[in-house]
């Protein structure tokens, strides 16, 4: 009965997922189509003849219906064929893929620090409610979420790089580097997506700590006479945690939000800085699959949160049933 | 919005003789404010920026736009806060600087919140068909990194202010029109609503004039909380180069202008004190909604 219900509710997320997406697509594509004046004169710039507008646009088969384009490119993208670039005459992939690999770096990185971090600030703030300890990290934390990423970023190059000297400030460690040294080259990135992120799981660990410490089966553990580091270890922390892991995968959007930012800041190659340089060269090709690649990404990571919060969390309310 | 509220007071007979409910109700919450430190020291620094926003370069010491051969000058008596690459004072840059802070972010957060409140009432009011296929809607903008999103409609229609605020005002709409929709549905059960139907009082009128006033609240809260996300979000897409242009001495732009010199291990003060400003607004808005969300609250 249970299992059908949680089966029902993930097809249904899996369904608004694909929803979603198709959405999405038909931004991403409307954005690069609806442009004023016409995409070769766009990409080509003012000077050129109307003959090279024209062959490009036949080129690029942007003198097609715009069904006809979009319904092309959407085959084309689910086939992994990710087109031309028209900036740098190459295909798409090969951009996008060691892009991709370099943002993968720098978000495990950030989320290595982040998750342990965030968790146990959240926790001991719980634990400790009101506190001084438990005021420091959420004002901490509430600050650090409010400021923009770019001022953290440049506030750490400043204090951690260029002041006491023990970061470097470029994220891309040097050609042949071992392991070590490129997560050393990524901390100073990482830090600033870790400031942005930590005042929202510290405060839902927070909040779900308190939840069940006030709850009625702790004092039931504690009536039935268990020590108080069990029922903390046993009861509060693991009903807890569980929970705040599956929100944890829901900050993923966030943190690639951060990466455009980041990634330009610390001139990092990642799929922030990609994404962002299509933008600025009108880079239709890149632009709309980096895009996609993220939306496909973070779309992945929210449903992953749904399946891993209805399995840890036996009151989730699947909905549609209300 | 004081329209508004007036509306809910003068739907009062009694109104101006004696104190209404309402009246009472909002003296009671400003008392309340008024004794929250962090509502009043977030609204003092505000006031500080929104002072500096309002009057520009009137009374800087010096034009922000000026441009001097005394390039990249450390802080010193003559210029406080240094100056950079183009000679320019830093701290008249710095104050002149909230204007275009404080002028598109409130302003795309007006936007959102109007429509954001216009489309919660409806989706919450009327539901059916209307609410599931607009809650799709607003769930799959949601769903999506607003960044992201925003670089992709900018790129297509040109980096200029009011396209910032048409986009972060429309990006953000979907989590204003959740939430509004959120607290009119539990509205709705309630006797004033039902007897407003029962007296067959139109759907416009009762979403307008008997749900808005008592969902002001909340609405409140979610616009100063936007506020901060909007001012984020913007920062973030100035400092990318999709908002305000040079020579604009906006603070993101300041920044992203003269950040690259830092590496060269100086010129420090070329962006420590935007950061500074930003830092301070943002916080300072930030108490201002925590300082209300609590009064709200109780």
């Amino acid at each position: 009965m249970r299992e059908a219900r949680i089966y029902r509710f993930l097809l249904k997320r899996f369904v608004y997922a694909l929803i979603t997406l198709f959405i999405l697509s038909v931004l991403v594509f409307g954005a690069s189509t609806f442009l004023p004046g016409d995409v070769g004169r766009n990409v080509l710039g003012g000077f050129a003849s109307q003959q090279d507008v024209d062959i490009f646009n036949h080129a690029a088969g942007t003198d097609r219906p715009l069904v006809t384009q979009y319904v092309d490119w959407v085959t084309h993208f689910v086939q992994g064929d990710l087109g031309t670039s028209f900036q740098y005459k190459v295909a798409v992939s090969s951009l996008l893929g060691p892009s991709f690999t370099n943002s993968l770096k720098l978000a495990a990185v950030a989320f290595i620090i982040l998750v342990p971090l965030s968790i146990l600030g959240g926790a001991i703030a719980g634990l400790r409610r009101n506190s001084l300890t438990d005021r420091v990290i959420t004002v901490t934390g509430v600050s650090f979420t409010a400021i923009p990423e770019f001022v953290t970023a440049i506030a750490f190059i400043l204090l951690f790089g260029l002041w006491l000297g023990w970061l470097p400030v470029t994220a891309a460690a040097p050609e042949g580097a071992n392991i070590l040294t490129q997560v050393k080259y990524l901390l100073l990135p990482a830090f600033a997506l870790v400031a942005v992120e930590f005042g929202y799981i510290a405060r839902i660990t927070r909040s779900s700590i308190v939840e069940n410490v006030d709850a009625d089966y702790t004092r039931t553990a504690y009536l039935k006479g268990l020590k108080k580091k069990d029922v903390i270890g046993r009861h509060v922390l693991r009903n807890s945690l569980l929970p705040t892991i599956a929100v944890v995968a829901t900050q993923v959007g966030y943190l690639i939000g951060g990466l455009l930012v980041i990634e330009k800041i610390f001139n990092y190659n990642g799929i922030g800085l990609r994404i962002f340089t299509a933008a600025e060269n009108k880079d239709y090709p890149v632009l709309q699959s980096g895009v996609m690649l993220v939306g496909i990404v973070y779309l992945v990571a929210t449903l992953t949160a749904d399946i891993l919060y209805s399995v840890f969390n036996p009151r989730i309310r699947f909905g549609g049933d209300e | 919005m004081s329209a508004m509220t007036d509306d809910a007071a003068g739907f009062d007979p009694a109104a101006g003789l004696v104190p209404t409910e309402a009246k009472i109700a909002r003296r009671e919450m400003v008392r309340q404010l008024m004794r929250s430190k962090t509502f009043i020291v977030g609204t003092l620094i505000v006031l500080f920026w929104v002072f500096w926003a309002i009057t520009g370069s009137a009374f800087t010491p010096h034009d922000p736009l000026e441009q001097t051969s005394e390039i990249l000058k450390a802080p010193s008596s003559s210029a406080w806060f240094g100056t950079d690459q183009f000679g320019r004072d830093i701290f008249s840059r710095v104050l002149a600087g909230a204007q275009s802070t404080l002028k598109v972010a409130p302003a795309a957060t007006v936007v959102a919140i109007t429509l954001g409140t216009i489309l919660g009432l409806i989706m919450g009011f009327v539901g059916g068909f209307t609410d599931e296929a607009t809650s799709r809607l607003v769930d799959a903008i949601l769903a999506l990194p607003l960044i992201v999103i925003a670089v992709v409609v900018l790129t297509a229609l040109g980096s200029s202010s009011i396209t910032l605020i048409f986009v972060i005002g429309l990006i953000f709409t979907s989590p204003i029109a959740r939430t509004v929709r959120a607290t009119v549905l539990g509205e709705r059960q309630l006797d004033y609503v039902q007897a407003a139907q029962l007296r067959g009082e139109r759907g416009p009128y009762i979403m307008f004039v008997e749900i808005l006033p008592n969902i002001m609240g909340p609405i409140i809260v979610e616009t100063t909380v936007r506020l901060g996300y909007a001012i984020f979000a913007i920062a973030g897409l100035t400092f990318l180069g999709f908002g305000v242009q040079p020579p604009s001495p906006d603070w993101s732009l300041q920044i992203s202008e003269n950040y690259t010199l830092l590496s060269a291990g100086t010129y420090w003060w070329t962006v420590v004190f935007a950061c500074l400003a930003i830092t301070t607004l943002v916080i300072a808005v930030n108490l201002v909604a925590d300082g209300l969300q609590q009064v709200v609250d109780e």
